[in-house]
């Protein structure tokens, strides 16, 4: 397939990379490449010019410093992440960057820091931290296996459907049993872990989201790769205690 | 002093059995005279003529207390540790009951301490410590503490309960901060490496990135720095002299550590040091276990990396070439060795690419070979039980062996190995 590299888009990497988030971009790279598409990557930091063309967007979670750093420029682009949000562009945020592409993330001490409104949700400060290994199940992506690290309590709104429901662990705010959110092709979720290289279903939902927008390209279903690797690490990751 | 001298006694009797039993003898000992005397670790640390050094941090602390405490002893003095590793309020109860007679009289003249952070945290609530090397802040078990911030701030407490002198890694971000600084009101005491060689000394911010910020300034009068070094060969430089030495110990971040104990070393013993004799004394240093060290087994050397975080594994990867090596990684998800597996993605491990890598073991194998997948590393076998994957491991064709492990599968290697080889035995 001799079209233009499929461009994958990472956004604030230096100050959002914590737990292993590059793993996300990495799966998305080697299953594009291992089925014949080339791959470009894309770092976006505060200040930098967005690029055109972005066929899939990845975000990561950070240290409340480093989320401080990147809140303002978020809200700058914010109403551009929307448009390619709306248009079908597949995106992936993870952790820090769930709660800011909700509405609103309030801490513990009652300030309300605004998010980019992406996604119908809010997130208050929590007690505690909710930690550990976590288990949820999705109709179309099966059980979602990853780990789990935030103290922030996520409330759905209407506009979002749950990526998961929770069968082991915490999830969205220990309550409801919910995991992650869903809007069109945007998948938000507290887990990492990476997410993506034990969950390659959802790697490969974003893959054909994203070949499916490009008019250079013509697609059917994605060919099957050899996921006995990856099955064997679920298999492990799924008895390991909490 | 009745009770002193029972809890004294009964204690030892319970590290003796722990031992017989064929326990390295540090926690449950520890853990009994804890219980029965919580004023046990105080007041036997109390009497000491120079007090206690806390060496704290992330990567590093047991390679680098053992320098301390080689620098010190050839400096003359007396110096009770810790050296189990068992870096716990537990181990160091366990490690007195070792070395005090039966008053409960500690015949040392300082006490250099390896403690984890969160645990030195508790411990300086009790016990203000004179000096403390603080040597980085690294991601690392954040499924632990939860973030690196937090880590830090743990970092800080102890440097605010140190009484004289607080020796602070100027190249780590977090520490060298003005923040960090602020609270703290002994003397600061800085080490870090010169512009040149800053860059062979990534933090974790800037891990993906390309960009190395610029060397900190040194903001104390009285810095150590690393000048230069070309494998295990330092260039050291301080109070305007310079000295060269060379290490036994490999890796390139012992390098660091290795200034990090001159400036604690210089700390302590101040106008009485020998610093001739203390650059001489480094060299003779040889690695603490399980941290780079190496077995003879059937004729061959057999290494053994700990790796437990990150920019640990990103720097073993680093210092040792795999050429003429055969490679085996250990991944285990205990409570030591951190349950989160993320880690494992922010470590590049295309070095490993040429050569591949023959057995991966432990009880997160599965996630280990699905990482090296991942970055196009061959993987020859997978399996979970350690103890299986060594014999094959080392039943294959004859050569030079290294073995990346975590902490509990390094203890659990070592276990193994002492069967086939003599291993160092741990007092």
């Amino acid at each position: 397939m001799s079209s233009q590299p499929i461009r994958i888009l990472q956004l604030y990497p230096d100050d959002m990379n914590i737990y292993g988030d590059w793993g996300n971009t990495l799966a998305l790279q080697r299953r594009l490449e291992w089925r014949g598409h080339a791959v470009e990557l894309l770092a976006y930091n505060p200040g930098d010019e967005f690029p055109d063309n972005v066929d899939i967007i990845v975000g990561g979670g950070g240290q409340d410093s480093g989320q401080s750093k990147i809140e303002d420029d978020l809200r700058a682009i914010g109403p551009h992440l929307k448009e390619l949000a709306e248009s079908g562009t597949p995106m992936l945020v993870i952790c820090g960057l769930y709660q800011l592409f909700g509405h609103s993330f309030t801490t513990k001490d009652g300030t309300t820091i605004e998010g980019i409104g992406l996604l119908d949700l809010t997130t208050i400060g929590g007690p505690e931290r909710l930690i550990g290994n976590i288990i949820t199940r999705s109709e179309e992506f099966g059980d979602i296996i990853g780990y789990e690290n935030h103290s922030g309590l996520t409330t759905l709104g209407a506009g979002v459907t749950p990526l998961g429901r929770v069968i082991k662990g915490a999830g969205n705010n220990a309550g409801d049993g919910h995991e992650g959110a869903r809007y069109k092709n945007v998948i938000g979720t507290y887990l990492h872990g990476s997410l993506l290289p034990k969950n390659p279903s959802i790697a490969d939902f974003l893959i054909h989201a994203a070949l499916q927008r490009r008019s250079d390209l013509e697609l059917s279903a994605l060919s099957a790769l050899d996921d006995t690797v990856e099955i064997n690490a679920r298999n492990v990751a799924m008895d390991r205690p909490r | 002093m009745a009770k002193k001298f029972v809890v004294t006694l009964l204690g030892k009797s319970v590290r003796k059995i722990a031992q017989l039993r064929g326990g390295s003898g540090s926690a449950l000992p520890g853990l009994f005279v804890e219980t029965i005397d919580k004023n046990f670790i105080k007041d036997t640390l109390a009497s000491l003529p120079h007090g206690v050094a806390i060496i704290s941090g992330t990567n590093g602390k047991t390679t680098t207390t053992k320098m301390v405490v080689e620098l010190l002893e050839r400096q003359g003095l007396s110096v009770f540790t810790n050296k189990t590793g068992s870096n716990f309020t537990r181990g160091v109860a366990a490690a007195l009951l070792g070395e005090i007679d039966m008053n409960g009289k500690l015949q040392a003249d300082i006490a250099v301490l390896e403690l984890d952070e969160a645990h030195a945290v508790h411990f300086v609530k009790s016990i203000k410590p004179r000096y403390c090397l603080l040597l980085n802040v690294m991601r690392d078990q954040l499924d632990r503490f939860g973030e690196i911030d937090t880590t830090a701030n743990m970092l800080r407490t102890i440097a605010e309960a140190t009484t004289d002198t607080v020796v602070i890694n100027r190249d780590d971000p977090r520490l060298s901060s003005e923040l960090f600084r602020s609270s703290i009101t002994a003397d600061i005491v800085t080490y870090g490496s010169s512009q040149s060689v800053k860059h062979a000394f990534p933090s974790d911010d800037v891990m993906r990135a390309e960009k190395i910020t610029a060397a900190t300034e040194s903001f104390s009068r009285n810095d150590t720095e690393l000048v230069d070094f070309e494998g295990s060969t330092a260039r050291i430089s301080f109070g305007d002299q310079q000295y060269e030495t060379t290490l036994k110990i490999g890796g390139i971040y012992n390098v660091i550590n290795a200034v990090g104990a001159v400036a604690l070393t210089r700390s302590i013993m101040t106008e009485r040091l020998d610093a001739a004799l203390m650059m001489q004394s480094l060299s003779m240093v040889t690695p603490a276990f399980g941290r780079g060290e190496t077995l003879i087994i059937n004729d061959f050397p057999c290494e053994l990396v700990l790796v437990k975080n990150p920019s640990g594994f990103r720097l073993a990867l680093q210092s040792f070439t795999p050429d003429g090596y055969t490679t085996m990684i250990a991944i285990n998800d205990n409570y030591a060795d951190g349950r989160d597996m993320s880690w494992l993605w922010d470590v590049n491990f295309e070095s490993l690419r040429d050569n591949g890598v023959a057995m991966v073991t432990g009880m997160r194998a599965t996630d280990m070979a699905l990482r090296l997948k991942y970055d196009l590393v061959d993987v020859d076998s997978v399996r979970e039980d350690v103890s299986g994957a060594l014999d094959s491991f080392l039943a294959e064709q004859p050569g030079p062996r290294r073995i990346y492990c975590t902490y509990t599968a390094m203890l659990e290697l070592r276990r193994l190995l002492s069967k086939k080889t003599t291993v160092e035995k741990v007092r």
